[in-house]
């Protein structure tokens, strides 16, 4: 079954708060992980590996820098789940 | 006609000794070359302070040190020693090894002696071998070593691993038990991704053209990868040696995980879904990251810390060049005899 957006979003926010610790409800498309959810180079391999887990997704590390916006990394894991 | 053999007895660690240089060097001695600042470093790896020997301590000084420190805790002589395996990918000489001039050093020439190249998961093999030695009587008592001088083979400017690696050395006392000390080891590799972490070039290319400008063959790592590697493959790891053993996350003590950086450690934790109970090994924080020592240094540091270990059951794991890993559960050495 095909993944939706609003589902891949809800799932990574998820993620994001466990990850950032961060405010679910600052989490949108347009934010970029490092500049506004204070997600670093690290914390980004967490997500991504949380990510891949949770949606059965693999997600290279040449995807992995491209993705500057949790929009970016929605796009990518309904694009190829 | 048959051959006979031995009947397998138990192992247990009798002892762990760790031997750090004295020099401390803080994060801000580091930061200038690689353009970074101290709380960066603390934010991506948990790392404050290290130790790094001086130009004229090598290596086996160290080693000696730590390996004293094992034996006498034991309430054993080095004469008492009949095995060494010295863990280490930082002994400047191809041969002979690392372990034989541990040898001399002891004064105890005639034990059988060899290294181990298996980067930060050379102690844990280390741990499997011995055990093994020791459970088909092929050994009494294992002296196994984990020691680096990483600082001969790091690029201080290198931003990527300048303020990660440092030096030191631990050593335990592998033995003869009652009961089991050592549950099996659950070990393999990765070796698909052996390029992450690599030390080139080389003997072979300066011999080729001696006068060519190459590089000194210090260490270097693809940071991110290694990490994924770690946070990923690594729990499932633990997991298993605790299955080996027969015990549940919430029947163990204490975790002892290679110290490679403070963030992977508390991601195995998480994800292991290891009780606040379990005590956590974070000596990377004053320690660094010393490779093959980093394991001993750690629990020779948690029991100082936390004396009521002593005897307890701990998860060890280490991960690292290769890629290869290892993981075992073992009971901590009793308290020392001297």
């Amino acid at each position: 079954m095909a993944l939706t957006q609003d589902a891949v979003l809800a799932g990574i926010k998820e993620i994001v708060v466990e990850v950032a610790g961060i405010d679910a409800g600052i989490i949108a498309m347009d934010k970029k992980f490092s500049d506004d959810l204070d997600v670093d180079s690290l914390s980004m391999v967490e997500v991504v590996v949380a990510a891949e887990e949770k949606f059965g997704v693999k997600i290279p590390d040449e995807e992995v820098t491209k993705m500057a916006t949790v929009g970016d990394a929605v796009n990518y894991i309904v694009a190829n789940a | 006609m048959t051959l006979q053999t031995t009947a397998p007895r138990n192992a247990r660690i009798l002892s762990v000794g760790g031997y750090r240089p004295p020099r401390v060097v803080p994060n801000s001695e580091i930061v200038d070359r690689i353009d970074s600042t101290d709380e960066w470093i603390q934010q991506r790896t948990g790392i404050m302070t290290r130790h790094i020997a001086s130009a004229d301590e090598s290596l086996v000084d160290m080693a000696e040190k730590a390996a004293r420190l094992a034996i006498s805790r034991a309430g054993l002589t080095p004469e008492d020693i009949d095995t060494v395996i010295f863990a280490t990918i930082t002994y400047p000489y191809q041969a002979p090894s690392a372990a034989t001039e541990v040898l001399t050093r002891l004064g105890n020439t005639h034990a059988a002696a060899f290294d181990l190249s298996a980067a930060c998961a050379g102690f844990c093999y280390g741990v499997a071998l011995a055990n093994d030695l020791v459970r088909n009587r092929t050994a009494n008592n294992v002296l196994v070593i984990g020691g680096e001088k990483l600082s001969d083979f790091t690029d201080p400017d290198d931003r990527a691993t300048a303020f990660i690696f440092a030096d030191g050395a631990g050593a335990v006392v592998i033995g003869a038990s009652e009961t089991v000390g050592i549950a099996p080891t659950v070990w393999g590799a990765n070796a698909e991704t052996r390029d992450a972490i690599t030390m080139q070039p080389s003997w072979i290319d300066y011999k080729q053209d001696p006068s060519a400008d190459i590089k000194w063959p210090d260490i270097s790592q693809q940071g991110q990868t290694v990490f994924r590697w770690a946070v990923y493959e690594m729990a499932p790891v633990g997991l298993k040696a605790l299955e080996a053993a027969g015990i549940t996350p919430d029947q163990l003590d204490a975790f002892i995980p290679h110290q490679a950086n403070e963030r992977i450690i508390d991601s195995l934790a998480k994800s292991m879904k290891l009780p606040e109970s379990v005590a956590i090994a974070r000596d990377i924080r004053t320690t660094g990251n010393t490779s093959a020592a980093s394991i001993p240094l750690a629990m020779d540091a948690l029991l100082a810390e936390h004396p009521e270990l002593h005897g307890k059951t701990a998860l060890l794991i280490g991960f690292g060049a290769g890629l290869v890993f290892a993981g075992q559960v073992v009971e901590l050495p009793p308290v020392p005899k001297k």
